[in-house]
């Protein structure tokens, strides 16, 4: 068989839609999470554009309340990139103190939802680049490709346009501005898949390493810096954890594992019956809650 | 119902595992029927016993089916495969969602989209996308409206694997003779209308008889089951290979002056590195001097691939050109016959300007009152003014400048493209390119001896295009009137052309329906532009109530000579004004379609002029436009 690939015609089809929209955008820009969705982004990106440097700069809409190792990766791969990055603090949220121990769902309001929107239009950017998946879930396997936001960042899930063939419409008025999500069509195992085929350097924290952690409300979380507050009988426990998607190191479920290389890992993944999503506690909503939060703008 | 269950290879040898699914193909596929067709039971059966339901999964979809199922106690799979809220209310499916489910040998993508009549278009756009389609049948209702109405579909937008799954077979006692005389059916109506082959397979999502693996129950079928045929069936990707290579360029890539290279996605066929190609439009020759990825150089590259050309020769090239092997280029022509399905809740208005995107092209196109239109249900053909949302018709497309292309029956990237909206943005159609016109192809361009510039020399003059815009009394004809007499007395050459004077004699053919207006305005600046042409500065007195007519004029004039000048009267002004006394008849019901009382005027966003005629005189207003128009030209004499 000559054919291609799953991972080749998906890598294909990702590195594509980049170039279109670096063709048809004027301030185009990537949304950079650190996580190994943006990671691999980052890579097709380098790929797309080689041997010239992905022309638009990295955009990470920080919190104050990532891992460390998260903050150490982001820097070294945007230089390794040589491509600007760009760091958005919302001074809103700076200056109230806001973190996720007393402010809850403020915490991703203010931070990320309403820090994303300053940082987009700061920037005046009309194209942002974002590692969405359709598979992760329900809502998003409806998703488009590019998916378009007014001017106040608004989401109409009835005024998407089709998208046929792979012919991307991307003509916006004035202020108004465009997601794009390259890697749409890609499943968590082809993502896994492709950082081992690739060599795709990701977070340690994917892997199994001894950390200091407590248990609370059924979810174990890493004592990551001593902004964490311990309650009354807390003492942090050394376990061997890995973590299956990151976020704010206090709102960000680990597993036990003992899976410390990559291959172990994504055996972990294929072994284990629970999806991806589920120690993210933002996600523990009713089912539509992704969507809400799309329609007020978080990613 | 139990959730995943992992292979196990995965726990015995994950590498093994993983080597094994580094090679894996893809196949993209559509499923076509309604939920009462059992079509979100298939899925669902597909996506378990392919083990891609998680435990957390399931367990929502139990409760959400315990919930707002419609399936009392059982899991609903509709609500698997349905995700927004408001459609979850309404209890339809109105998108295209897709599904991601893998095999040891294949990765599936599945578009799965409704089969309610109204949404032709979310079909249209998950198949074409699609490497074959499935129709679900209920066996108890055998070949209805809708299957013939999805096969049509699928066949439209080329899907040339075809699998017929006769469904819910458990309830008709799994009996051949209920399944041949379906077959018998179908093939019939398929043949009619040119499908030249299918798969038909008998199978129960319900009791996953034939999804899987072959059933018991049916004995007689010694067909494939569902599934290990979706896992073996030949990918429509080796046929483009096959083909001749042309790959549109998406990007040039110009990192500093020693590098120029091509990048964009293979089309079809393959090239190496020495191969001679050809630049279309241009013509021009040269070779192939690399083929740049980031994994390094290669040797040759195929159809699916996404590389970086290094031409041989310097040769001009930019996105939107398409690089094809030299000896069999691609066509290039500005008119020809395309099946278009409109997608928008405005219709078609015939003779307007649309943007029409087609590889990485990007140009202005009319499309011309279709010839007919189908009948998706019946496959009749009718004769129809235009196209309304979810209409499929065949009509002549006139590009205002030549495009590379090939028929959609040779590939889709080079033979389907989208309409686009230019006031609201929006893609309104898709469309398939039947064939070029032969008119089109051998009318060339006659180019003058004396030339445009040689005849504003002549005459000492920029040519420019005046374009007056406004409501009917705000006052247009009066102003331009006294621009001209201005101009003359300066020694300029010029012309006005009166909306009431063109409706009288070029344009008496034309009534005022938006169509109408539509080409009312067409030939207007296709005069302004002869006259422009021939050194003239031109002052036109047209409502022009439509922006996209008024850029469709723009985008003929060179840069810089066209000048929209927005005469600003408020709607209460011209109407007490009322010179012709139309308004008053308009507001009586006597003038249907009268711009501002029952058709709307689309302002100028961003005018070169704009007269307030509740603050400025006619006078004034005269003076500064020749003010404006010899300050931009003063340089020039």
């Amino acid at each position: 068989m000559t054919g291609l690939t799953h991972l080749q015609r998906l890598e294909a089809e990702s590195i594509h839609i980049l170039r279109e929209v670096v063709a048809e955008t004027e301030r185009p820009v990537m949304l950079y999470s650190v996580g190994k969705d943006s990671a691999v982004m980052l890579h097709l990106a380098k790929k797309a554009f080689f041997p010239a440097r992905p022309p638009f700069p990295l955009l990470h809409v920080d919190t104050t309340w990532k891992f460390q190792a998260m903050y150490e990766l982001r820097d070294r791969a945007a230089e390794a990139a040589g491509m600007e990055l760009i760091v958005h603090r919302n001074p809103e949220a700076e200056a109230l103190g806001i973190n996720p121990f007393d402010h809850g769902s403020r915490h991703t309001d203010m931070w990320k939802t309403e820090g994303l929107k300053q940082a987009l239009t700061a920037g005046g950017y009309d194209a942002a680049f974002g590692g969405a998946r359709r598979d992760e879930e329900k809502s998003r396997a409806k998703e488009r490709v590019f998916s378009f936001r007014s001017a106040a960042h608004g989401w109409d899930p009835k005024a998407q346009r089709p998208e046929l063939w792979n012919l991307y419409n991307s003509r916006i008025h004035k202020g108004e501005s465009i997601r794009v999500f390259p890697i749409s069509n890609w499943t968590e195992l082809d993502i896994w898949q492709y950082i081992l085929q690739e060599g795709i350097e990701i977070v340690p924290l994917y892997f199994a390493a001894p950390r200091p952690t407590v248990e609370r409300d059924g979810m174990l979380l890493m004592v990551d810096d001593d902004r964490f507050r311990l309650q009354p009988g807390e003492v942090p426990v050394d376990r061997s954890i890995r973590f299956r998607t990151l976020g704010c190191y206090p709102l960000t479920g680990a597993v036990e594992s003992e899976a410390a290389t990559l291959s172990e890992v994504i055996q972990e993944m294929l072994l284990t019956t629970t999806s991806e999503r589920q120690g993210r506690a933002i996600d523990h909503d009713q089912a539509a809650s992704m969507e809400k939060k799309k329609r007020e703008g978080y990613f | 119902m139990t959730a995943y269950q992992p292979d196990a290879l995965i726990a015995a040898d994950i590498d093994a595992y993983l080597a094994t699914h580094a090679a894996k193909s893809m196949l993209r596929l559509i499923t076509c029927g309604s939920v009462d067709d059992g079509k979100s039971t298939l899925i669902g059966r597909l996506l378990y016993d392919s083990k891609t339901i998680f435990e957390d999964q399931l367990s929502q979809l139990e409760a959400d089916s315990r919930r707002v199922g419609t399936q009392g106690q059982n899991i609903d799979f509709a609500l698997l495969v349905d995700g927004l809220a408001a459609e979850r209310e309404q209890g339809i499916t109105i998108d295209v969602a897709y599904r991601f489910f893998a095999t040891e040998k294949r990765k599936f993508i599945v578009a799965d989209t409704p089969g309610h009549e109204q949404y032709t278009r979310n079909m249209v756009t998950g198949a074409s996308t699609a490497d074959l389609a499935v129709i679900l049948i209920d066996a108890r209702k055998g070949v209805l409206t809708q299957t013939r109405r999805h096969s049509y579909l699928a066949h439209l937008v080329g899907i040339k694997e075809i699998v017929l799954a006769v469904n819910k077979m458990d309830l008709v006692g799994h009996d051949q003779s209920v399944f041949d005389a379906i077959v018998a059916d179908y093939a019939a109506f398929a043949r009619g209308i040119g499908i030249e082959r299918f798969t038909a397979i008998p199978l129960s999502g319900l009791t996953g008889a034939n999804v899987t693996t072959a059933s018991p129950d049916m004995p007689w079928y010694d067909g494939p089951a569902l599934l290990p045929h979706l896992e073996t069936v030949a990918i429509d990707g080796d046929r483009a290979v096959a083909a001749s290579f042309r790959m549109p360029v998406q990007w040039v890539n110009r990192p500093d002056l020693d590098f120029r290279g091509f990048a964009g996605l293979i089309a079809s066929g393959r090239v190496s590195v020495g191969d001679r190609v050809r630049i279309a439009p241009s013509g021009k020759t040269t070779s192939i001097a690399r083929i740049v990825t980031y994994d390094g150089d290669r040797q040759d590259a195929i159809a699916g691939e996404a590389v970086t050309l290094v031409l041989a020769e310097e040769v001009d090239c930019s996105r939107g050109d398409v690089i094809a092997a030299a000896e069999n280029p691609p066509e290039i022509a500005d008119q020809f016959v395309a099946k278009i399905v409109w997608m928008a809740d405005t219709p078609l208005v015939p003779g307007r300007s649309y943007s029409l995107k087609l590889g990485t092209q990007l140009v202005g196109a009319t499309v011309q009152p279709p010839r007919h239109v189908v009948d998706v249900n019946s496959q009749e053909e009718r004769p129809a003014d235009t196209l309304a949302l979810n209409d499929i018709g065949l009509a002549e497309v006139y590009a205002d400048r030549p495009i590379v292309f090939e028929p959609y029956a040779k590939g889709s990237a080079l033979g389907g493209f989208i309409l686009i909206d230019r006031a609201t943005n929006a893609t309104v159609a898709a469309g398939m390119i039947d064939h070029a016109l032969r008119r089109a192809q051998n009318v060339h361009w006659q180019s003058a001896v004396v030339t445009r510039e040689a005849h504003a020399r002549q005459k000492g003059q920029a040519p420019k295009v005046l374009w007056f815009t406004g409501l009917s009394g705000s006052g247009k004809s009066t102003i331009a009137n006294m621009v001209e007499q201005k101009l003359h007395a300066m020694g300029r050459h010029s012309f006005l052309l009166d909306g009431d004077n063109i409706r009288h004699g070029l344009n008496r053919d034309l009534d005022f329906s938006e169509a109408g207006r539509v080409e009312n305005i067409r030939r207007v600046g296709e005069v302004a532009k002869l006259m422009a042409d021939a050194g003239l500065i031109v002052l036109t007195a047209f409502i022009s109530p439509f922006r996209a007519e008024r850029d469709m004029v723009r985008a003929l004039l060179p840069e810089g000579e066209f000048v929209e000048i927005f005469i600003d009267t408020p709607l209460a002004v011209a109407e007490d004004r009322d010179v012709k006394g139309l308004y008053a008849k308009a507001r009586a019901g006597e003038i249907a379609e009268f711009t501002g009382i029952s058709s709307p005027y689309e302002a100028p966003e961003r005018p070169e002029i704009r007269i307030d005629t509740t603050k400025e005189t006619a006078e004034q207003a005269a003076s500064r436009i020749v003010e404006h128009v010899l300050g931009i030209w003063s340089y020039d004499l």
